[in-house]
């Protein structure tokens, strides 16, 4: 199914409120949809037999600081049956005090499970109903997370120390 | 040297320092392990090509318990360091370091904050060899000038104190 179809097929089914708007470059298309309805529109791309994205390719998050909402996460998608791609993409808005929060894919495409992990590390970002929300690769004291555009390359000693603080022994 | 003569040369008299510096730098285990790219030029020098077994090093130790040096061959990431002196903790005295490649001996390309700013913030290290990665030579080249130092060491009067800079900080 060509790009420009396979977004006619999406825009028929959830209305403008969802799809916020359609962008291409390069031949591949990619809609921004709302936040809160991601799951919704993750599990017709999967289960709808024309489209059938039974393939998670990527999750990753992208820090538009200063702009508003500041951060954007990327879904990249493939029917194996189809052999078609296609990229989702959602705005998070970061409320004053508050972690920006989206819903978990996992429970749609299993393998989101470590994607998210990596994201909400380095991102700060807050997936709901993760099934295993920890750290994946940054060790488990930092608070920081250092993708975000605001935070320094070479860290800090206190946010980033060499060692975690009173190691007992090692 | 009149004695060995009336002996018919079966023995050698030499000092008992000497005799252990040869001894410790004749078969000098190092540790078989790697953390970044540098561990792939580490291991072309183990193999026949390089074949560090000349110098009395074939037998990569997996276990810390058997092994006499520690190469840290590349990148040391901030959440590798507790393990990497964990491991150093381990190894039995007397002990020694090489800090192979940029990384480790400075952080290299590195200057950002998930990597250690080099290896001898931490680690007692005894050769610095440059690099990205060092070639083969360039190891046995480091490798050499470390059995040379531990021939200079005061092994018996003046043992050396393997010791973690600013351990558990």
């Amino acid at each position: 199914m060509k790009q420009e179809e396979i977004v006619k097929k999406l825009s028929g089914v959830f209305g403008p409120d969802v799809i916020q708007s359609t962008t291409e470059f390069r031949g591949e298309a990619a809609v921004t949809v709302a936040a809160d309805r991601i799951l919704e529109v993750c599990r017709f791309l999967k289960d709808d037999p024309d489209l059938s994205f039974a393939f998670l390719s990527f999750v990753g998050g992208v820090d538009w600081y200063p702009q508003v909402p500041r951060f954007e996460m990327v879904y990249q998608l493939y029917s194996v049956k189809h052999r078609h791609r296609f990229r989702v993409k959602a705005r998070i808005d970061e409320k004053p005090g508050a972690d920006p929060v989206i819903d978990s894919i996992t429970e749609i495409w299993p393998t989101a499970n470590w994607h998210e992990r990596e994201t909400a590390e380095m991102f700060g970002i807050v997936f709901r109903n993760h099934p295993d929300p920890r750290k994946l690769l940054l060790p488990d004291n930092w608070k920081v997370h250092p993708l975000r555009k605001d935070f320094p390359v070479i860290g800090t000693e206190e946010d980033t120390p060499d060692l975690p603080k009173r190691a007992g022994g090692s | 040297m009149a004695i060995e003569r009336h002996l018919n040369d079966t023995v050698h008299v030499t000092n008992l320092e000497w005799f252990v510096n040869w001894s410790r730098k004749s078969s000098m285990w190092p540790l078989g392990f790697g953390l970044a790219c540098c561990a792939l030029e580490m291991i072309a020098t183990f193999v026949s090509r390089y074949d560090l077994s000349r110098f009395g090093m074939e037998v990569a130790r997996p276990s810390p318990r058997h092994a006499d040096l520690m190469i840290v061959s590349g990148t040391a990431s901030k959440k590798m360091l507790p393990a990497v002196l964990r491991i150093y903790e381990q190894m039995a005295d007397p002990k020694w370091v090489i800090a192979m490649g940029a990384c480790a001996c400075s952080g290299g390309i590195y200057k950002n904050y998930a990597v250690v700013q080099g290896i001898d913030r931490y680690l007692p290290v005894d050769v610095y060899i440059p690099g990205c990665p060092p070639r083969p030579e360039a190891l046995l080249d480091g490798i050499l000038q470390l059995h040379a130092k531990v021939m200079k060491e005061q092994s018996i009067k003046n043992p050396r104190v393997p010791r973690i800079k600013a351990a558990g900080q």
